[in-house]
Order: C-alpha cells, then sequence, then structure tokens
C-alpha cells in the first residue's frame, strides 16, 4: 500500500504562548502542562532543571519551548501502553517558554528520573521548539554525577567522545534543593547534541 | 526493542534546519549533523492527554473568548482527520491551535502590528480526537498580517497546530494554510518545506462541510509517523 506522506513541520513561531503555555504567561486559558512536572506522590528525588536557549551568537533565546517527558524516580513512563507505570500522579511531561523568566530561563520542577532498565543511563527527553527553527529538534540530558551508568549507555557511546558534554546537566552546589544546569547551544563549538529520533 | 517500530521522519517532507529566507534560522538551527537515535521506550512512550483534557467550549474559538458578543471576523470550521502513514485513523490524539485573529492581530502581548485586538477573540482552541481519528473545531478566518523577515513580508492566513499523536516520536508542529492564498508563493516559511510536500499543508474548502446560514467548512487531514508496516508483516 503507497504511504501516505508526512504534514510537514513547521515552526511555532513568536506567539505560542497563549495557546501551549498560556498559564505562564498569564494568558486566559487553563494549562495543560508547565514547568511543574513534580507532584505530591511523585517517586524521587526532588529535582529543579534550569538552564537557557543560545543561538549561534551566544543569546539567549527569548521565545523558544522546551518539552520534557521523562520516567520517574523508579524508571517509570506513565504511558497507558507500559505495563510498568507509576501508580502515582506523575505524569512525567512538562513544557516551559523562555519569555517569563528575567534572564530567559527555563526551569522545571520534576525528579530526578532513574534509569529504566539499569542499562540505560537517568536521562530525560527533550523537545526544542522556537521562532525560527522550522522542524523541533530532540536532545536528552544525562546526569554529570551518573557517570559510570553514563560511560555505558548506548546512546551516549553513540555519541562522539568530545560532544558527550553537551548533553551532561550539572549538579550544582545549593543547600536549599537539588538543582541542575544544563544550557542548550544551537550552535557553534559547544553544540548540543541533536538526534534523528 | 532494537528494531525500529516506527518509520522515520520522512525528510523529503519536513523542511531543513537552516533556510538562509527565513533569517531567524541562520542563527536558530542546529548545523552539526543530527545523531541517530535508536527506538526505544523513552520515544516509543509519550504524554498522555484523553477526552477528559479538553473543557467543553475548548474546540469553538468562537465561543470560548467571549467577554460581551461575538468575535468579529467570517466564521470557519476546520475539521479532518489525524491519520498514519498507513492511513490508519488516530484516535484519542490532542490538537492545540492558535492563531490571529478576522484582522491579523495575535492576543500574544509581543505582537506590535497595529491592527485592532478583538476582545471577544482569543484565538487558542484544543480538541482530542475521536475513536475514526476526527476533530473539528469552529474559529473565524485568521487575518494576514506583516512581520520583519523581509521588505514587505506577509505570513498568509494560517492556523498552528501542534499534535502528539501516540508517542514522543510523532510529536508534529505544523500551520494549516488557506486555499488560493497568493501570499503562499512568497512566504519563506511555508516555502522552506520541500515543494512535493507544501500542499499537504494548505486546507481545502469543502461545501459539504460548509453549514448553511452559518460557516465555511474547510478540511484539513494530518498525517503523522506511522508504524513500520514492513517489520509488522514479517512478526
Amino acid at each position: 500500500m503507497a504511504k501516505l506522506g508526512q504534514t510537514p513541520s513547521q515552526t511555532v513561531g513568536p506567539y505560542f504562548a497563549y495557546g501551549l503555555t498560556p498559564e505562564q504567561y498569564g494568558y486566559d486559558l487553563g494549562r495543560l502542562a508547565d514547568g511543574t512536572v513534580v507532584t505530591a506522590s511523585a517517586k524521587g528525588e526532588r529535582t529543579r532543571i534550569e538552564g537557557r536557549v543560545l543561538d549561534g551568537e551566544g543569546n539567549p533565546v527569548t521565545d523558544a519551548m522546551i518539552e520534557i517527558w521523562q520516567a520517574d524516580g523508579e524508571g517509570r513512563y506513565a504511558h497507558l501502553a507500559n505495563p510498568h507505570r507509576p501508580d502515582t500522579t506523575f505524569t512525567g511531561f512538562g513544557r516551559f517558554g523562555t519569555g517569563t523568566d528575567p534572564s530567559n530561563r527555563f526551569i522545571f520542577e520534576t525528579v530526578k528520573p532513574a534509569s529504566i532498565d539499569g542499562k540505560h543511563a537517568p536521562h530525560i527527553n527533550v523537545i526544542v521548539f522556537m521562532r525560527g527553527m522550522l522542524l523541533h529538534a530532540y536532545t536528552r540530558i544525562y546526569f554529570a554525577e551518573e557517570s559510570a551508568l553514563n560511560e555505558k549507555d548506548p546512546v551516549m557511546q553513540s555519541v562522539p567522545p568530545e560532544r558527550r558534554a553537551t548533553l551532561l546537566a550539572q549538579r550544582a552546589q545549593s543547600a536549599a534543593e537539588v538543582l541542575y544546569r544544563w544550557d542548550i547551544h544551537m550552535q557553534g563549538e559547544a553544540e548540543t547534541v541533536f538526534f534523528d529520533v | 526493542m532494537s528494531e525500529a517500530i516506527y518509520s522515520p521522519r520522512d525528510w523529503s517532507s519536513h523542511p531543513g534546519y537552516i533556510y538562509p529566507s527565513y533569517r531567524s534560522t541562520l542563527l536558530r538551527g542546529p548545523t552539526k549533523p543530527l545523531i541517530h537515535l535508536k527506538q526505544s521506550l523513552s520515544t516509543l512512550t509519550g504524554p498522555v492527554y484523553g477526552h477528559d483534557s479538553v473543557g467543553e467550549l475548548d474546540a469553538d474559538l468562537t465561543r470560548n473568548g467571549r467577554k460581551n458578543g461575538e468575535p468579529l471576523g467570517e466564521r470557519i470550521i476546520v475539521s479532518g482527520r489525524v491519520l498514519d502513514e498507513n492511513g490508519r485513523p488516530q484516535p484519542d490524539t490532542l490538537l492545540e491551535i492558535w492563531q490571529a485573529n478576522a484582522a491579523g492581530r495575535y492576543v500574544h502581548r509581543t505582537d506590535q502590528h497595529d491592527a485592532p485586538l478583538d476582545p471577544n477573540f482569543l484565538g487558542a482552541g484544543r480538541s482530542v480526537t475521536d475513536k475514526q481519528g476526527r476533530y473539528r473545531f469552529h474559529t473565524v478566518k485568521p487575518g494576514a498580517y506583516p512581520w520583519g523577515n523581509h521588505h514587505n513580508a506577509w505570513r498568509p492566513n494560517h492556523i498552528h497546530f501542534s499534535l502528539f499523536g501516540p508517542s514522543f516520536l510523532t510529536r508534529l508542529v505544523t500551520q494549516m494554510y488557506f486555499p488560493g492564498d497568493p501570499l503562499l508563493e512568497l512566504d519563506p516559511i511555508y516555502q522552506a518545506v520541500p515543494a512535493s510536500a507544501r500542499h499537504r499543508m494548505i486546507s481545502q474548502f469543502s461545501i459539504e462541510d460548509t453549514e448553511p446560514e452559518f460557516a465555511l467548512g474547510y478540511v484539513f487531514d494530518i498525517v503523522l509517523r506511522g508504524r513500520n508496516q514492513t517489520l509488522m508483516e514479517s512478526r
């Protein structure tokens, strides 16, 4: 059977906020998701992840939207087809626009994911959208201190060694909370690794 | 799960990351080759939004932003089906849309275009597909508007669509255009898509979907990445 052609991708443009992240930006429409992924019953270490999206000149992108999709602290994805889904209210999905924070960070309050099978290192799946990007870009957040698992992770292995650091979130020293910093570089020497999924 | 369950992104259907006539791609699109990621639980799963995620008026943009009257503009009905590449309907799939009002002005605070806002129109809506993959929005036809990409640049009339599909790798953000729009051939965002695939972003006027004395009907079917058939058959 001849296949139907995929509908082409287009940019989210500059004005996605009142449709996709309305509450964060103060528009009169309820949210489906925002930067708060953690829930009261979610299993795992409470964690904040923040960073900026930087363009080819190193300037922060003020109209990007970041989506994350992750397993919980017991390595479970909240997907209906997944028999090992969490027995909590944790959905694992977050969405944040870079237009409201004064320094244009994305900020996620979540839990640190665990390895899904003991073989893959803990990671968060990320999609990057913005004005000026016609096709969304997939990347991942790994955790710098998980070096033993990271070294054996098959996806990390497929990335040229000199580029692996672009996927590593660094645990920051903070007495108040567990905080990771991770910037997304769209271009340049430190261009973040993006995947063809 | 070592095999590819879904067929890949079709690079002959999608725009590339850098398209110089769309100027802001130059500093924002990745330049290094993408690294192939084997499909696994991380991408074969995805967020779940069902029918309880959308409210009663969410799919009716002529009502969900009303303050003291009806929004201005030409009422339209936008409907269609969400399918995968194999023609299979995609049920329970969330669609989120946003658009300019009839005058070509977005509610968004950073939109500085000197056209009136409509107090009765927000321009955002949501719907979840039914068992046959169908969705349906009531709205008004969005106006064209100028943008700063080049001298005398105007975006064609369009509605933004965002879809999840069954997994994180079926995610799609696109724009729906209107038939016969003379701005399409001048628009670098539309033109960035390979020529043979552009028409898939243009809705079709439909007299059958037009409601007498009420609103014009436009049909827009959306095709997401599908499961790899040869693989299914060999199992």
